[in-house]
C-alpha cells in the first residue's frame, strides 16, 4: 500500500482535480464569486468525497461489477443529502449562497471519478487519504479562484475591504464571464511555469 | 404567452451553460467539432425533456404523498440514470440510426449537471407539469445553442497562433468567457 502522505500530496499537487485533470468544472466556475463560497464548496465536496470513497472502498467486494455506477451514485447522493442537512442546520447563510450547487455535488465528476478510479480498487485507509487529497486539491483551487475574483471584482478578501473605496471595481469578475477568464488566466500561468521547467 | 417567455428565457437570458454554469463538463469536453457538439446538444434536449417529465411525476406523485421530499436528490439521480439507460436501450431497438448518432453521448449525460439541475430547479420553483417541460425544453435548447456556437468558434481558433501558455483549455475558457459576455446582453430582456 502506498504511503498515505504521498496519496494526499498526489491529490493536492500532482493530480490536482481542477488545474491538472480539469474535472468538476461546474461548481468551480459557479460558486467562486467569493473566497468564502469557494472554500465552503470545496470543504463540502471534500466531506462527501471522503465518506463516499470510504464506503465505496468498503463495499467494493460486494457491489457487482455491472451495476457499480448506479451503486456509486446512490452512495454519493446519500452523503450529499447528509451534507446538505448539516449545512442547513449549522451554516444556513453558506447554504443559501451555494443554493442549487449543493444538491449538484452528486454529479460532480470528481467524486464519481475517484470512486471508479481509486476507491473501487484500493483499501479503506488509502481511499480516505485519496479523498482528503483530492478534496483539499479541489478546495485550494476553488479558494484561489474565489480570492482572485473577489479581490478584483469587489475589492474585498474574505468579506474584509482591502482596496480603497475610490478604486474602481471590475464588477465583471464576480459575474459569470469573470469565472471563465480567471480560470483561463490561472491555468495559462500554470502552463507557463510548466513549459519553463521543461525548457 | 407565458410559456413562450419561459422558453425564450431558458434559451437566452438564463442560459444554463453561460450564466449558470450547468453542464460545463460536456460543454468543454465535446465541443471540438460542430458535428459532435450538435449530436450532444440533441441528446441533451431529448434526455432533459424526458427527465423533467419523469422527475416531476416522481416528486409530485411519490415523494410528496409519502412525505419524503428530502430524498429528492437520491430519487432524481436514480430517475435520470435509469432513464438514460432506458432511452439507450429503446433507441438501440427502435431507431438504430438515431442511436448511431447519439450513442456515445448518452451515457455521458447521466453526469451532466444540467439534467439534474433543471429537475431540482423545477422542484424549487414549484412549476406545474407543463411549465416544467417548457423550462426543460428552453434550458436544453439553450445548452444546444451554446455548445454548437462554441464548437464553431473553437474549430476556427484551432489553427490560429495563440500564446503558448494559453494552448488548449485556457483558450477555450477565454472563448467561453467572451460568449458569456455576449449572452449578458440578453439579461433583463424577459422578466418572469
Amino acid at each position: 500500500m502506498a504511503n498515505p502522505i504521498k496519496i494526499i500530496k498526489n491529490g493536492i499537487i500532482d493530480e490536482n482535480p481542477t488545474f491538472i485533470q480539469v474535472i468538476g468544472m461546474c461548481p468551480t466556475l459557479a460558486v467562486t464569486s467569493s473566497a468564502i463560497n469557494g472554500i465552503g464548496m470545496g470543504l463540502s465536496t471534500t466531506a462527501v468525497l471522503i465518506f463516499a470513497n470510504l464506503f465505496v472502498s468498503l463495499l467494493r467486494k460486494i457491489i457487482p461489477d455491472k451495476v457499480r455506477i448506479p451503486c456509486f451514485i446512490v452512495v454519493i447522493a446519500t452523503f450529499v443529502t447528509i451534507v446538505q442537512f448539516m449545512l442547513q442546520a449549522y451554516l444556513p447563510s453558506l447554504n443559501a449562497s451555494l443554493g442549487l450547487y449543493i444538491p449538484l455535488i452528486v454529479v460532480n465528476c470528481i467524486i464519481l471519478a475517484r470512486a471508479e478510479a481509486f476507491a473501487s480498487k484500493n483499501g479503506p485507509i488509502a481511499s480516505i487519504c485519496d479523498g482528503i487529497g483530492m478534496g483539499l486539491g479541489f478546495t485550494v483551487a476553488l479558494g484561489i479562484l474565489g480570492l482572485v475574483r473577489e479581490f478584483i471584482g469587489a475589492g474585498t478578501l474574505f468579506d474584509v475591504t482591502v482596496l480603497p473605496e475610490a478604486f474602481p471595481k471590475t464588477l465583471l469578475f464576480v459575474m459569470a464571464p469573470g469565472a471563465f477568464f480567471t480560470l483561463a488566466c490561472l491555468m495559462a500561468l500554470l502552463n507557463h511555469f510548466r513549459n519553463k521547467k521543461k525548457a | 404567452m407565458y410559456l413562450i417567455l419561459l422558453l425564450l428565457a431558458g434559451i437566452f437570458v438564463n442560459n444554463y451553460v453561460l450564466s449558470q454554469f450547468l453542464g460545463i463538463c460536456p460543454f468543454l469536453g465535446v465541443s471540438k467539432k460542430v458535428d459532435t457538439a450538435a449530436g450532444m446538444g440533441m441528446a441533451v434536449i431529448f434526455v432533459i425533456v424526458l427527465a423533467c417529465a419523469a422527475s416531476w411525476l416522481v416528486y409530485n406523485l411519490i415523494l410528496v404523498p409519502l412525505h419524503i421530499e428530502y430524498l429528492y436528490n437520491i430519487a432524481f439521480i436514480l430517475v435520470i440514470a435509469s432513464l438514460v439507460q432506458f432511452v439507450e436501450m429503446f433507441l438501440k431497438k427502435a431507431a438504430p440510426a438515431l442511436y448511431q448518432a447519439l450513442g456515445v453521448f448518452l451515457p455521458l449525460i447521466t453526469t451532466n449537471c444540467a439534467v439534474l439541475g433543471v429537475a431540482v430547479l423545477n422542484m424549487q420553483k414549484e412549476y406545474n407539469f407543463i411549465e416544467s417541460i417548457f423550462n426543460g425544453i428552453g434550458g436544453a435548447a439553450g445548452f444546444a445553442l451554446a455548445i454548437v456556437l462554441f464548437a464553431g468558434i473553437r474549430e476556427r481558433i484551432a489553427d490560429n497562433d495563440t500564446p503558448k501558455a494559453f494552448d488548449g483549455f485556457p483558450m477555450a475558457l477565454v472563448t467561453a468567457g467572451l460568449m458569456s459576455i455576449a449572452f449578458l446582453g440578453f439579461s433583463g430582456l424577459i422578466k418572469l
